[in-house]
């Protein structure tokens, strides 16, 4: 079930043009961070993909289904959205019926609904919190509940918005290990994320966009080291990636690995 | 001079067993810039409301030992008083607008108004402060109708204007960009400098290493360590608990494993570890310093 977004326009009732013709394809079972300053468009363009804004020009389908023919409800059995602030998405009075809540809406039979609901709060380590209340949990928690709800829909692709802020270093590692799991089942994941470090650490694909537009677009090395072209979104490449053009390295590393190698091989030249 | 002092200060919130800060002892001199960190639960906010008064004065709970702010002791304060000397930004601003003015101006201008700060003034101090943070476009948006992180700079803004003598902030920029992080940080260095003692609960070690004079180790309600940016934050007593670790930090220890990091300290700024590596370069890279993260 591939994305396929033609010349995409959207406006703002109040006149703000926030997305000024985007086109792209993304196939099933990539995995995406889109990046760029506060105001660039991410949330705009992503909040297409399950009908929560409709273009005003352009085209956006979600496999056959083109997005204007379809509701939120409909749109939401293909795409799951977690919300950049939990406490916009959570309303139940436990986490066990709150990560239930979207499975059965999309009408999974019961024994079904039990099964991605235990699949979901084991991928982020809340399967002994089941009857607690979303709002006794630290906000770190409740974004996890955030997350489970989306994953226990089962849907093809999942878009996360800022998944790590706020979020503690055990934590980001948690929802690093929840994008592989999805990867691995052969999900579409789009991300948007401030944190470019976690960015290179977990995607392939990398679109930096501004001012309602796609700035670039790529495989991570090769998008992340355009510096130049990045600061004009204001967006600084990862830490081992500056390291690494600062040391004159040959190649653009963008993890640990892939800096100790480059880093090794120019120490032996 | 200490501001700040916090003497074995045990405290619980009510209806728990466990408590959650554990015989702290904390000296913060006036116009240092002192750095929290720990992982999620460690105790981070609830060491800012102690310094803020908000413990126990608002979240009721048992305290023992002393936490003294400029000369008054916490428990025999009032908290309308405690607030002429300290200002907190809570973690979420959403919990600290006050729901009743309907712009970013008035919202800032709320705090003066209930110390009863003279009108001019009141002006004065409300635009000056939304200059320094570069808000002044927003002072007539409602601030519901903000992001997350213009939020937090009028959350920032709005304690700044009361001028206290401590600045206590919890995770001040986690929901900006990086560029509103960098400007938040160097308003708070700015502030320090003037002479703002600063306490800041923050997860961004690579921004705390060029920033702050001081961090804080805070794990499991305990003070782990207390000292340098550079000494803390690189402290292998710091692994394995949850701690951030400065990626420069995390690549030079295993390079170090592999014969490849000859110092014997490690990197936590982009800056130390260009010159850590570049000197087993030939030819050697120019290590100059550009003061980048």
């Amino acid at each position: 079930m591939n994305i396929e977004i033609s010349n995409l326009h959207f406006s703002y009732p109040n006149g703000v043009q926030a997305l000024k013709g985007i086109s792209l394809e993304i196939n099933l079972g990539e995995q995406v961070a889109i990046v760029g300053q506060n105001g660039a468009g991410k949330t705009t363009l992503v909040k297409h993909l399950n009908g929560l804004l409709q273009p005003t020009s352009g085209n956006v389908k979600i496999g056959d289904w083109d997005t204007k023919q379809k509701s939120v409800a409909k749109l939401a059995r293909r795409v799951g959205y977690v919300f950049q602030n939990p406490d916009e998405q959570l309303f139940s009075k436990n986490v066990g019926t709150e990560v239930a809540f979207g499975p059965k809406n999309l009408g999974f039979s019961g024994e079904q609904v039990q099964r991605q609901v235990k699949d979901a709060l084991a991928m982020v380590e809340l399967s002994d919190k089941t009857e607690i209340n979303p709002y006794d949990l630290s906000p770190t928690w409740r974004k996890m509940v955030a997350l489970a709800s989306v994953i226990a829909m089962d849907t093809s692709i999942v878009v996360f918005d800022e998944p790590t802020t706020g979020q503690d270093a055990a934590s980001i590692a948690r929802i690093a290990n929840v994008i592989k799991v999805l990867r691995e089942r052969g999900k579409t994941v789009i991300t948007i994320t401030h944190d470019i470090d976690f960015c290179a650490e977990n995607f392939e694909r990398v679109i930096a966009m501004s001012q309602g537009q796609v700035l670039l677009d790529g495989k991570a090395n090769e998008v992340l080291g355009q510096d130049e072209i990045l600061a004009r979104t204001f967006v600084d490449p990862p830490q081992l990636t500056r390291l690494g053009k600062r040391l004159n390295l040959p190649v653009t590393v963008k993890n640990q690995d892939e800096f100790l190698q480059a880093y090794q091989a120019r120490t032996r030249s | 001079m200490a501001i700040v002092n916090l003497t074995n200060v045990t405290y619980k919130y009510p209806l728990t067993n466990e408590p959650v800060l554990k015989d702290i002892n904390l000296q913060v001199n006036e116009g240092e810039f002192v750095a929290v960190i720990g992982p999620n639960g460690a105790g981070k906010s609830t060491l800012c409301y102690t310094i803020a008064g908000f413990v126990p004065h608002f979240f009721k709970g048992e305290i023992t030992g002393t936490v003294k702010v400029a000369g008054n002791e916490s428990s025999k304060s009032n908290l309308h008083e405690w607030v002429l000397n300290v200002g907190l930004a809570f973690q979420n601003p959403f919990n600290q607008i006050s729901g009743a003015k309907y712009t970013v101006f008035e919202e800032i201008a709320f705090g003066l108004e209930n110390i009863g700060v003279p009108r001019e003034e009141m002006i004065q101090r409300v635009n000056d402060g939304m200059k320094l943070t570069g808000i002044r476009d927003l002072a007539d948006r409602s601030p519901y109708s903000l992001s997350g992180g213009q939020q937090q700079r009028v959350a920032l803004t709005s304690i700044l204007v009361m001028q206290p003598k401590v600045l206590v902030l919890d995770e001040p920029t986690s929901q900006m960009d990086p560029i509103g992080t960098r400007e938040v940080f160097g308003v708070i260095r700015t502030m320090a400098e003037r002479g703002m003692t600063v306490i800041m609960a923050e997860h961004k070690v690579e921004w705390i290493a060029n920033f702050a004079d001081r961090v804080v180790a805070l794990h499991e309600g305990q003070i782990l360590l207390d000292g340098k940016p550079g000494e803390v934050l690189t402290s292998e007593l710091l692994t394995g608990k949850g701690f951030g670790i400065s990626r420069y930090t995390s690549v030079a220890r295993r390079a170090k494993e592999l014969g490849l990091w000859r110092r014997d300290t490690l990197p936590v700024t982009l800056d130390e570890a260009v010159e850590g590596f570049a000197s087993a370069l030939t030819p050697s890279p120019s290590p100059k310093g550009r003061g980048e993260l």
